[in-house]
């Protein structure tokens, strides 16, 4: 059952009690902010006048003909100042820090989007901005570390454990039951304790409510199935959220099953996990039979984390949803061929999300609308699938 | 239900002194030489021992124990080694109180009943769990509590008292785990200066006794809480000592 702090067994506050005070004034700040029509209204107008909102949706027209299936659209998140769906929740979140009298900003990040976002945004308020990255990440996302100094933030490189997401994540929280009093710390996905996957649902479900609005605009009709990747599934939840009274509409989350799920280097914790405690929240887990967390795997940055946001396992248990999940080189043939046959280039988290649409395309009639979330642009990936490509052909070589 | 956590605290009042729970991470420098620390501990005075299960994520952790919890995965330490270590304990030590302090999800993840069972046979006396909070516990107490076993709740510095209040409501045989100041854990040199006046009115609010804990590494702090606590713990500096012996 969903209750406000739960989502069936999943979700909850499982955080050190020094945590529970900030976190209690945050739901208060927050439940206070979202009845606020001054608060609406200034968040409203920073999406259109700053982010450049509504995102259009774009047909895919040659690559839909090629497949000779369905019509694949995308919801172009990717145009959004700082090139991805990232912003709307750091603008959201950024704007109740201020509300709330916060000083200062803290963030974790992983393939670097979310770091961005939310240094762009403490740029645009005045506050200082502290990030943290996994120490591999900061080497395979290097260009969106130089942004994040350049927009005047402190980037702090994490050595320790895996040295992704997770351990990112670790050191924000570390950081900020330090400093709770006058710092606020902004997360970037709908995991983590209560009220941030609800908050964070909220902030980014501009995206769900656009697209169902443009699609009756555009189509006369909703799609018949919402596809977008999840990682901790903040672009997915946002999406979902246009649609989730629409028994009709068919949403489809889409995991990184990295090398293969079989092989065990994967991040797909839905499809491969098992209930676990981690970060605040009750939520699939990829861990071991001892419950230490496991070192994840994807080709991709921003899904390489090993928890999943708790309304996205909710959803799977009671079938609204479904998740499936796509291999490293699924997505970057997906990557490919949005590059050739539309001209877009889109980042490798998104192309998860494209490459499912391209599997189901063919089997389906042209009349079939498959709306992929596009939840970022691609240019920060460039050097990673360079090197990516360069390892398989050498590969392929042996 | 055996009393010991409560035997442990009024054997220390009884004779004039707070007690003393000392902290160390299983695994670390490596079991053997871990088991050995608790020995020494227990030779040493320690009242209370807590037996810090390693994990992978230590979000709650200052350096020092985090890299001790590193160090004990890499040679594969698990929950049950760390119970069966306890079970060694036990059985050389009937009196000395045991609590196993963990993150959530290592006695969550093989199912509670389980981990439940085999702490209760190891002579366990109290579980705690750092990101555990008041809202979450009840499905860990209610495996604990048939089972004779305690739980540890922590009392942060931003808990207000009706809180710490509802913290204690209901638990016998164990403490609150009050701590010094809002981070995570590790050696400071200073304690807040409004620490003495936290304690006592935390201490007033319960009848329980309370322990405190973060950042004390110093005889000098420790003689100064216990003029407000019913104990101390002391944890990183002690993980610090037996890892620089190795």
């Amino acid at each position: 059952m969903k209750t406000t702090k739960h989502y069936g067994p999943y979700g909850g506050q499982y955080v050190a009690e020094t945590l529970m005070g900030p976190l209690n004034e945050l739901a208060a700040a927050y439940l206070e902010a979202k009845e606020d029509p001054e608060f609406q209204r200034e968040f409203a107008a920073l999406l259109k006048d700053y982010v450049g909102r509504e995102s259009p949706i774009t047909v895919c027209r040659r690559l839909s003909a090629k497949l000779g299936g369905a019509t694949i659209a995308l919801k172009r998140e990717d145009l959004n100042h700082t090139g991805a769906h990232k912003v709307n929740n750091t603008i959201g979140q950024a704007l109740l820090a201020k509300r709330m009298g916060k000083k200062r900003l803290i963030a974790e990040t992983g393939a670097g989007m979310h770091g961005v976002a939310t240094a762009t945004v403490a740029a645009l308020l005045g506050m200082p901005c502290e990030v943290y990255m996994g120490a591999i990440d900061v080497k395979r996302q290097a260009p969106n570390v130089e942004r994040m100094k350049m927009l005047g933030a402190t980037v702090h490189a994490i050595e320790e454990g895996s040295a992704t997401l997770k351990d990112a994540m670790n050191e924000a929280l570390r950081d900020w039951v330090t400093n709770c009093d006058d710092t606020f710390y902004v997360i970037g996905t709908a995991a983590g304790p209560y009220p941030y996957p609800e908050m964070v649902k909220d902030f980014q479900s501009v995206i769900g409510r656009e697209a169902r609005r443009q699609c009756l605009e555009k189509f006369g009709r909703l799609p018949d199935q919402a596809i977008a990747c999840v990682g901790g599934g903040s672009n997915a939840i946002g999406l979902f959220a246009g649609f989730l009274d629409d028994a009709g509409v068919k949403l489809v989350g889409v995991e990184a099953a990295g090398r293969g799920i079989a092989t065990g280097e994967h991040a797909a914790s839905i499809n491969g996990g098992r209930l676990g405690v981690l970060h605040g929240a009750k939520t699939m887990l990829l861990q071991t039979a001892d419950g230490n967390v496991i070192d994840t795997y994807s080709v991709s940055a921003g899904l390489d984390y090993p928890g999943v946001g708790p309304e996205h396992c909710y959803l799977h248990d009671t079938g609204r949803a479904e998740y499936s999940s796509i291999t490293d080189d699924e997505a970057i043939a997906a990557f490919d061929d949005l590059c050739r046959y539309e001209g877009i280039i889109p980042a490798l988290e998104s192309s998860h999300a494209l490459a499912e649409a391209i599997k189901r395309a063919p089997s389906l009639p042209k009349e079939t609308i498959l709306l992929v979330c596009l939840s970022g642009r691609g240019d920060k990936d460039l050097e990673n699938i360079l090197a990516y490509k360069k390892s398989r052909s050498a590969g392929q070589d042996m | 239900m055996k009393q010991r956590i409560t035997d442990c605290f009024a054997k220390a009042k009884s004779e004039g002194r707070g007690a003393f729970v000392a902290y160390m991470t299983i695994g670390y420098p490596t079991l053997e030489k871990s088991e050995a620390a608790v020995e020494t501990l227990i030779s040493e005075g320690a009242d209370i021992i807590e037996l810090g299960v390693p994990f992978s994520d230590p979000f709650a952790d200052g350096a020092v124990i985090r890299a001790a919890a590193y160090e004990a995965l890499r040679q594969g330490v698990t929950l049950h080694d760390v119970i069966a270590l306890a079970k060694r304990v036990r059985s050389r030590h009937p009196e000395t109180g045991l609590v196993l302090f963990s993150y959530y999800n290592l006695l969550f993840a093989n199912g509670l009943e389980k981990f439940a069972d085999e702490a209760a046979d190891a002579g366990i006396d109290a579980v705690l769990a750092v990101d555990l909070p008041l809202e979450e516990r009840d499905e860990l107490l209610a495996v604990l509590r048939p089972r004779g076993m305690s739980y540890v709740p922590l009392i942060a510095p931003n808990t207000p008292i009706g809180r710490v209040k509802a913290s204690a409501e209901g638990l016998e045989n164990t403490f609150l785990y009050v701590i010094t100041v809002k981070g995570i854990t590790g050696a400071r040199k200073e304690l807040p200066k409004e620490l003495s006046s936290r304690l006592d009115e935390v201490r007033a609010a319960v009848k329980l006794p309370i322990a405190a804990g973060f950042g004390i590494s110093s005889k000098e702090q420790a003689d100064e809480i216990c003029r407000h606590a019913d104990g101390y713990i002391i944890g990183s500096a002690l993980v610090k000592r037996f890892g620089a012996q190795s």
